[in-house]
């Protein structure tokens, strides 16, 4: 851990002490290794992916730079714009349901039972788990004749379902896969803000003799808001970028039914190998995400206020 | 009791059920199809706890050549990437912690948000130039993608935390910032540390994307190898669960193990790979 740093910092200091006679020594020597990993890794990628998208560039073949060509294919490309609908329906139904049933599961792990601490981390187990892995088993369980998911129906008089061999219903199959995975997290942040609350709230309501729906809906709830904007914004960013369970399911199938933007960026990068339009891609779904944040941020910022516009 | 505290307590044992049992079910299931034969894997209905057990599907996979070819390769772009990362990443949180660079958590922010794929583009080509494909260092470098942020990003909300009277002390005695750091701020912030090497292992084993791309045959990682499983045994369901239980198992015990930091950090940063 020493070398690096500790040489960054002796040349700052000579440097330092060449140019004045003394200055406060500073923290940069500490930045300085990460600062360059940074900028190879995360800076350089982004700015050569901007410059990409105004070429034209497949494999093999010269750059040529072709302007705003790469943008303009989108709006006329189907298979994007389906993808974009994808996206969105797949991203709306994973933020909604694991932060209903999270915000849920919080309020159950917050009052104490035996065994609380080993069920926690039982819970938390789907989202720590290797997704291609998890992805492997939920494919054999989907299987319409020998899966387990269409005998559990069958038990409940349910008729069997194609799960994600059907257009119509892959993208809730697929949602069901990423909200057993991910409720676990809105779990966690919801239970980080229920647990900070103060207590003199609940004391006063139960002596007002409310009953706990009433506690959760007009206590709870509101305290908890900034905590389950967090927990929206953070799903809905990890749903958009959704990867690994959709590409070892179905990648994009049937056809192209369960095709969300970024599967169609694998394809268009890693099996055409169109990178200048790719790189298009990348960069207006980027916009995209930013967007979408942007978005949860205003409208957090609007309940806030409308919270404090209530208040006597 | 009164009969409200007893019904009280059902309904928090039926809640609890309710919510803990898809994750139970799902890996004890997981379980069931990895020791069955194909026989009882394709039985309808479904067998839970077959008559014979098949260890041979573990057996099988894991005294393959192919299988230490993959975990080795695993462990080192899970333990390079890490331990890159915590060398770069811990002095770096440090440093924003202590200049209160919060402005710099910005670029954080901003690769949490990047979907993957984009880093892929022009790291590929430039891999492709420097003629490092075909060997481990592309995987490890672009895992610094997912591990490096993590670690910066819990190690500026520990720093932040630990006192600074002791670190003023040294310095009045004489100590450089090199020093104060090493020798002050790092033992304190133990626990952040491991918290940060927890999650950036977790992360950085479970990667998939990177590997599907810059992975070539013998440069795959387990994620990757499982995966290309599928393709030659499509309906052998029972060695295919085998090595997806072997693959995520080392993750599942130290979630058991590590709930407690593993919690820390997922709730104070929220990160995730990716």
């Amino acid at each position: 851990m020493s070398t690096i740093a500790e040489q960054a910092s002796g040349t700052a200091t000579q440097a330092a002490v060449a140019e004045r006679p003394w200055r406060p020594p500073s923290y940069w020597p500490f930045v300085l290794p990460a600062l360059v990993v940074v900028l190879g890794v995360i800076i350089f990628p982004w700015l050569f992916t901007i410059w990409m998208s105004f070429q034209e560039w497949k494999v093999g073949a010269p750059t040529v730079f072709v302007g705003l060509a790469n943008y303009l294919r989108l709006p006329a490309d189907p298979r994007f714009v389906e993808s974009v609908g994808h996206t969105l329906s797949y991203t709306a139904l994973s933020v909604l349901l694991p932060l209903v049933l999270g915000t849920f599961a919080a309020v159950v792990f917050h009052t104490r039972f035996p065994g609380r601490g080993l069920l926690r981390a039982l819970f938390i187990m789907p989202m720590m788990a290797t997704p291609v892995a998890i992805a492997l088993v939920w494919t054999m369980m989907f299987h319409p004749q020998l899966g387990v998911l269409n005998y559990l129906l069958s038990r409940v008089g349910l008729p069997p379902q194609l799960w994600v061999f059907h257009p119509a219903t892959v993208i809730p199959s697929l949602v069901l896969v990423e909200t057993w995975q991910w409720t676990p997290l809105v779990m966690l942040i919801v239970l980080g803000g229920i647990a900070a609350l103060p207590t003199e709230p609940y004391e006063s309501a139960q002596i007002d003799g409310a009953s706990p729906w009433q506690m959760f809906r007009y206590i709870t709830l509101p305290l908890i808001m900034p905590f389950l904007f967090i927990a929206a914004m953070i799903r809905c960013i990890d749903a958009v970028k959704s990867f690994d369970i959709i590409f070892a399911i179905t990648q994009g199938g049937p056809g192209s039914a369960s095709e969300t933007i970024n599967l169609y960026l694998y394809s268009v990068a890693f099996v055409y190998y169109d990178l200048g339009y790719a790189s298009a891609i990348a960069v207006v779904f980027f916009v995209l995400i930013i967007a979408l944040t942007a978005l949860l941020l205003v409208l957090r910022r609007r309940v806030q206020w409308n919270a404090l516009g209530d208040e006597p | 009791m009164s009969g409200r505290g007893i019904l009280g307590r059902l309904a928090l044992a039926l809640a609890v059920f309710i919510i803990v049992s898809p994750a139970i079910l799902f890996f004890l299931w997981m379980l069931s199809l990895s020791v069955k034969f194909e026989i009882d894997n394709a039985a309808y209905p479904p067998v839970f706890w077959p008559e014979h057990f098949a260890w041979k599907n573990y057996t099988d996979v894991l005294s393959s050549n192919r299988f230490f070819t993959y975990f080795t390769n695993s462990m080192l772009v899970t333990g390079g990437a890490t331990l890159l990362a915590m060398l770069v990443g811990v002095p770096a949180g440090y440093g924003i912690a202590r200049m209160a660079a919060h402005k710099s958590a910005i670029v954080i922010l901003v690769a949490r948000i990047t979907p993957g794929l984009s880093y892929l583009i022009p790291l590929f080509l430039l891999f492709q130039w420097l003629g490092l494909l075909g060997t481990l260092w592309p995987q490890i470098i672009i895992h610094l993608v997912v591990t490096v942020p993590i670690v910066i990003w819990i190690m500026i909300g520990y720093f932040e935390t630990t006192p600074l009277e002791l670190e003023e002390a040294a310095r009045i005695d004489g100590a450089t910032r090199w020093q104060v750091f090493r020798h002050v701020a790092l033992p304190v912030a133990k626990p952040g540390l491991a918290v940060a090497f927890i999650l950036s292992v977790i992360f950085s084993w479970n990667n998939f994307v990177f590997g599907i791309v810059l992975a070539g045959r013998e440069t795959r990682t387990l994620p990757v190898a499982v995966y290309n499983m599928i393709s030659f045994d499509q309906l052998s369901w029972g060695p295919l669960a085998a090595a997806a239980l072997i693959v995520t198992f080392p993750v599942l015990l130290l979630t058991v193990f590590a709930q407690r930091q593993i919690v820390a950090g997922l709730t104070a940063g929220a990160v995730k790979g990716g």
